[in-house]
């Protein structure tokens, strides 16, 4: 298709009808961009986007990249505590019978360790990545909803802050990261340890609905002219996805907390079996949250794959149509698996091996994905970078994780190694191999579109080979000790049982894995103050972020850019096309149509507004007082109310009139 | 990168209803992610219905009617949500301002005779597991009703005031009147959850 046919009389819909009748006040026309020369064109657009300055400012913006590096920054603060909880136990662990800590913080540290990473780590970074590089892909100039976004960052900041605080206070989860009751509830769990799992969870969750729905919002209707549903980028289709499938998971682990929740502070029965309730609800629940879960991280990660491997193969995708296919069944495969994590528990053995069943089965479309990188690297002279390295650690770590997936998913073999070390050795080579090593290769590829520097290559391949022998060295032998029985989640094992040496060496590895990461964050922030300039497309890559200036400007794009092609830059390379027609004295973008992403209305896009972070105070001020009390959300009530009324009164700017 | 101008936006309306409109697909998917959580705390009551073979667990039978007054109240609210929605859409305020008015009206009554609903109930949360999952279900649908109701009523005031001569507002009464529907028929399956399952079971 080429842009000539984008503008044909057939796409601009009829003119306006709405506008020219009804008690509707005139629109109030303002300066356009049309024959605008760059540098005024600029100017306007810098004054209309910018975030106000001053503290107020900073904390009124609504800038998804603003939004997007807080939320980075936050979340990798978040993984260097979870990793220190993580060397912590490792040296408790170095041999048998060491004293360092005891079992009742043995406890709370690895419920941290998996609390922390999993809702305070992993969903955020990708979710984070997807907030700062989906509006660019697609080409406009913020995200859909960008106050929500705003207050879905400082809700999360405050659900953090409020699991660590309770930590350094004694008070920490210590049930383990899936808080199952009996043991987390009323009879078990006396205190208020997990209760401040239960909310921290209500947190992390708002916060990351309401990321969900912006992504699909803004993927469904800001899409750039022409971007039709064929030309949408993979890493997009995969934040897509991943957007739904926390809109029908997350719900699932909100239920299951407030249960919880309610069962401790006002006495319900729902999983109190002695009183008609069930103790297995709670695992079904979880599990149905629990297992998308894994896909939540996983999928977005597969995307930064799909963005990597094209810049270096310097080629398109082999296979664009079955990776989206794929990304959509693993989807909705997620959902069917649940039942996996409860082989133990002594459920029907036909639902037992429905389960068996469809968890071999979600191997397929992941192994359709992993072809598909293959045949695209075959085919080409690849580029190696450090992010293309990080991408073949992925493929030997998650492929390994993935054999010993298909394992665990036999009934036998699940019942002899649930909860041993062999399920902790795979899942850390699902999840970091899976998540991180993508994320950390997204890092390298990304970093100079967002700081406009290089990162140092030298380092970079340093860091990789650090975390590759590292990862390897701390979890390989896991699986090993897992088959002989050590058990997860002791804090000390005796001598005569011979774990010690190979505990030993697990934890030299762990310590090898942290420097890795000790080194990778002198390279950020080494980088980010005094790396090589960047350019705007250092990789030559196709997609539309690198369109635009590095760091991109607050507007993002000067003018709305026309898509032709699944790689717009490498199809139009000596000009880019683009729309006119926007007003440059209001936040002015684009909404498109949903399947064609034909233009369909100019729409404005919110101002900056300081209401997102008092309404995430009055939201997590409730949340946190109802461990105390179930007053709590009455007496929230009135302040949440007075702060969305605040959110959403119009203050008088055309972005809210009009 | 350089670039050439190729479309021109320039006539493109402000605002546009239902689906053309990203706010309607933020209404869908908070929609969808509370119409989750509704549907698995009615998979958690029919999961524990089928465990016990003598649910209701000895419990008296709840009573009904206060439930089937707010049922029919909801329905019949469906009717002027409607015509509302058209004169949204015909951006005419004079209609909108009374059409608010009375779906402010229409949602605080059901509230009012939902106070009546949780004592019909015959059981109190922490009885049992069966009273505690119809105060849940009822909690649920409630809190969904206060917040739905609370929206409108600010709403209702937004429009009396000169901020409703406004495309943008005209389409928040749209999503307002899409987001009532949803309100209802999520009742329709929790009603009879609560109400009739215990009495066919």
């Amino acid at each position: 298709m080429s842009s000539a046919d984008i503008t044909s009389e057939r796409d601009l819909p009829p003119e306006s009808e709405a506008s020219a009748k009804g008690d509707v006040a005139p629109e109030r026309d303002g300066p356009r961009d049309t024959g605008l020369d760059d540098a005024s064109l600029h100017r306007w657009l810098a004054r209309t986007w910018r975030t106000p300055p001053g503290i107020i400012g900073a904390l009124s913006s609504v800038d998804h990249k603003v939004i997007a590096r807080r939320y980075l920054i936050t979340a990798f603060l978040f993984l260097c505590l979870g990793g220190l909880n993580a060397v912590v136990m490792r040296i408790q662990l170095s041999g048998p019978r060491r004293g360092l800590i005891g079992p009742d913080l043995y406890n709370q540290l690895f419920t941290m360790h998996g609390v922390t990473m999993m809702f305070l780590f992993a969903v955020p970074i990708v979710q984070a990545t997807g907030i700062y590089l989906v509006p660019l892909m697609v080409g406009t100039r913020n995200i859909a909803f960008p106050r929500l976004n705003a207050f879905s960052y400082w809700v999360y900041v405050s659900g953090g802050l409020f699991a660590w605080v309770s930590f350094a206070l004694s008070m920490a989860p210590d049930v383990g990261w899936f808080a199952y009751v009996p043991l987390s509830g009323p009879e078990y769990a006396p205190g208020k340890r997990a209760d401040v799992w239960a909310q921290m969870i209500t947190y992390t969750e708002v916060s990351s609905l309401a990321v969900a729905v912006a992504t699909i919002v803004t993927v469904f209707k800001h899409r750039a002219p022409g971007m039709s549903l064929d030309k949408i980028p993979l890493y997009v289709w995969a934040l897509l996805v991943t957007s739904f499938v926390v809109v029908f998971a997350m719900p699932a682990v909100m239920v299951t907390s407030t249960f919880l929740i309610l069962d401790r502070l006002v006495g319900t029965h729902i999983f109190n079996p002695a009183e008609g309730g069930d103790a297995l609800l709670f695992q079904h629940l979880f599990w149905f949250f629990g297992h998308p879960e894994v896909y939540i991280i996983f999928l977005p990660a597969t995307g930064m794959v799909s963005a990597i491997i094209p810049a270096f193969a310097r080629r398109p995708m082999f296979g664009h149509l079955g990776l989206v296919l794929s990304l959509i069944a693993v989807g909705f495969l997620s959902f069917g698996l649940w039942v996996h994590h409860m082989f133990a528990t002594g459920l029907p053995k036909l639902g037992a091996s429905f389960f068996t069943a469809s968890s071999m089965m979600i191997a397929i479309p992941n192994g359709v994905q992993i072809f598909c990188w293959l045949a695209t690297l075959w085919d080409s002279r690849p580029v190696i970078r450090t992010p293309l390295l990080f991408v073949f650690g992925f493929f030997f770590i998650f492929v390994i994780g993935g054999l010993t997936g298909v394992m665990l998913a036999s009934v036998p073999l699940d019942l002899q190694v649930h909860d041993t070390y062999f399920v902790v050795a795979h899942f850390h080579y699902v999840l970091i191999g899976g998540s991180v090593f993508p994320l950390l290769g997204a890092a390298y590829f990304w970093f100079p579109k967002i700081t406009g520097r290089m990162m140092s290559e030298r380092l970079g391949r340093w860091h990789f080979w650090l975390a590759m022998v590292g990862f390897n060295a701390a979890f390989f032998p896991m699986h090993i000790v897992g088959l002989w029985g050590m058990p997860r989640r002791v804090y000390t094992y005796p001598a005569e049982l011979g774990w010690g040496n190979i505990n030993f060496f697990i934890s030299a590895g762990a310590v090898l894995f942290f420097l890795s990461f000790v080194l990778f964050a002198f390279n950020l922030v080494h980088s980010a103050l005094r790396g090589a300039p960047a350019g705007d497309n250092l990789w030559d890559a196709g997609t539309l972020e690198w369109a635009t200036s590095s760091p991109p400007p607050s507007y993002n794009f000067a003018r709305i850019p026309i898509v032709t092609n699944v790689e717009p830059l490498w199809a139009e390379r000596e000009a880019l096309p683009v729309a006119t027609g926007l007003r440059v004295d209001v936040r002015e973008l684009v909404v498109s149509t949903v399947a064609e992403a034909h233009p369909d209305i100019r729409e404005k896009s919110a101002t900056p507004s300081i209401w997102p972070l008092l309404a995430a105070i009055a939201v997590g001020g409730t949340f946190l007082y109802s461990i105390f009390t179930p007053w709590a959300i009455v007496w929230g009530a009135a302040p949440i109310a007075i702060t969305l009324i605040g959110w959403f009164w119009p203050k008088g700017d055309p972005e809210d009139e009009e | 990168m350089n670039q050439r101008p190729a479309m021109d936006l320039s006539g493109l309306p402000t605002f546009g209803h239902g689906p053309r409109s990203p706010t309607w697909w933020g209404t869908l998917g908070f929609m969808a992610l509370e119409g989750t959580g509704f549907a698995l705390a009615a998979g958690a009551y029919l999961y524990l219905a089928t465990l016990w073979p003598n649910w209701r667990l000895s419990a008296p039978q709840p009573n009904h009617w206060p439930g089937t007054i707010v049922t029919l109240l909801l329905i019949a609210s469906l009717v002027p949500n409607h015509i509302l929605n058209g004169y949204a859409k015909q951006c005419a305020i004079g209609p909108v301002r009374i059409g608010m008015v009375v779906m402010s009206l229409l949602g605080i009554a059901p509230l009012v005779v939902r106070w009546f609903e949780f004592p019909a109930l015959n059981i109190y949360w922490d009885t049992n597991a069966y009273g505690s999952m119809l105060w849940v279900l009822l909690g649920l649908h409630t809190t969904h009703l206060i917040t739905d109701v609370g929206d409108t009523i600010v709403l209702t005031v937004l429009m009396f005031t000169h901020h409703g001569y406004s495309g943008r507002r005209f389409g928040d009464v749209g999503d307002n009147v899409f987001y009532w529907d949803f309100v209802v028929l999520t009742w329709i399956p929790i009603y009879l959850l609560i109400y009739w399952l215990p009495r066919w079971g």
